[in-house]
């Protein structure tokens, strides 16, 4: 893709015509439980790969394991990675596991795409409707509770999210020719929103009310218990985001909340928006439309409703 | 005499949770010390999600916030 436009992974094109995106991400823990933490960190590294258009196939594990860590708890957090990546059908050989303070994990990826099926931040275009695959609030949850001010059951509504594979997200946008589609990661829905908006010279059109949020995130975001990184989100992204003011201030920050493992925001050209729903209905993926994209200038306007 | 946060150091969204804290005690002013401009973001816009009127003052590398009822 070259340097200058930013995508979720590298692309390289073999001799033989075939497409390899590459990618890596590993982070802190975001649950307490080891080997959820695992599963949900090698989801989070296998999405960029989907989010590519491509179907992943080999991962290496990256991972900093505390020495005075229990090796049981290690193993744990490696099986966790191991069994997430088999049900996407990915085999993990090897890796790299070095020792400090804090631990993390995650895989570097690696997967093919078909020629004709790569999906780019720069692909929407004009009358297309924007959907995504996962409801919000899995940053200012996880944040929250690690402080104590969230309870188990509000963890427990982000926690399938965060583990939930992205594959059939994406299969269901390759049941259309859509060509503009990322997934939802640390610079929240609008921060990725915005790439994809800049990078294919469009405004989107996004509908608050329709934006799916997890009911356990509202109340921590009425306290504003937000992380760092959503803060920072805001600062850097509002630049290209209006809002109508009658969106209430914590509902425009969840919009801009870092999420882990978040959904894919795909454009979906309009008269192909059945074939899209019927391929979710088979898939049992759920998915929400909430917005549109149009000619203007680049950026996201968010309405009411 | 100013009720003193000292939030430097800590991470979101443990400054707005002490902020919060130092708010239910009722005694205002409040001074809320933080080091990066995410932490004196989210706890500006949490006090005055609260209807308090907040005050900004870089000092150094640093910031310090003052909330009044």
């Amino acid at each position: 893709m070259g340097l200058g436009s930013p995508d979720d992974a590298v692309v390289y094109r073999m001799e033989n015509g075939i497409l390899l995106v590459a990618t890596a991400d590993f982070f802190a823990p975001v649950v307490d439980d080891a080997y959820t933490y695992g599963a949900i960190a090698a989801a989070n590294s296998i999405s960029d790969v989907y989010a590519m258009g491509g179907t992943p196939f080999l991962a290496l594990n990256l991972a900093v394991i505390p020495s005075d860590m229990p090796s049981e708890i290690a193993a744990e957090i490696f099986r966790g990675g191991m069994e997430k990546a088999r049900e996407a059908g990915v085999i993990v050989a090897g890796g790299h596991t070095m020792d400090d303070k804090e631990p993390k994990y995650g895989l570097a990826v690696i997967g093919t795409v078909a020629p004709g099926r790569l999906l780019l931040k720069g692909g929407a275009r004009p009358g297309e409707r924007l959907v995504l695959t996962k409801p919000l609030g899995s940053g200012v949850i996880t944040t929250a509770y690690r402080a104590g001010q969230a309870s188990p059951e509000a963890l427990a509504q982000a926690v399938p999210w965060m583990l939930w594979l992205n594959r059939d997200a994406i299969r269901a946008v390759h049941a259309t020719s859509a060509r503009g589609a990322t997934d939802v990661t640390g610079f929240g829905f609008l921060g990725h929103a915005v790439e994809m908006a800049l990078a294919a010279g469009v405004r989107f059109r996004v509908w608050a009310d329709r934006v799916p949020v997890l009911e356990a995130a509202r109340p921590l975001a009425a306290l504003w218990l937000f992380p760092g990184g959503t803060a920072a989100n805001e600062m850097y992204f509002r630049q290209w985001v209006t809002f109508d003011p009658s969106i209430p201030e914590e509902v425009q920050m969840l919009l801009y909340d870092a999420q882990t493992n978040g959904g894919i925001l795909a454009a979906i050209p309009a008269a192909e928006m059945g074939r899209f729903a019927e391929a979710c209905r088979a898939l049992d993926q759920p998915f929400w439309e909430v917005g549109e994209v149009r000619e203007g200038e680049p950026g996201i306007e968010v309405i009411a409703q | 005499m100013a009720k003193i946060v000292d939030a430097r150091g800590l991470s979101c969204p443990q400054p707005v949770i002490l902020t919060r804290q130092a708010m239910g005690e009722g005694q205002f002013p409040i001074e809320v010390l933080v080091d990066t401009v995410t932490s004196r973001e989210n706890v500006r816009r949490a006090a005055e999600r609260a209807g308090l009127k907040v005050q900004v003052e870089a000092v150094g590398d640093e910031f310090k916030l003052t909330l009044m009822r």
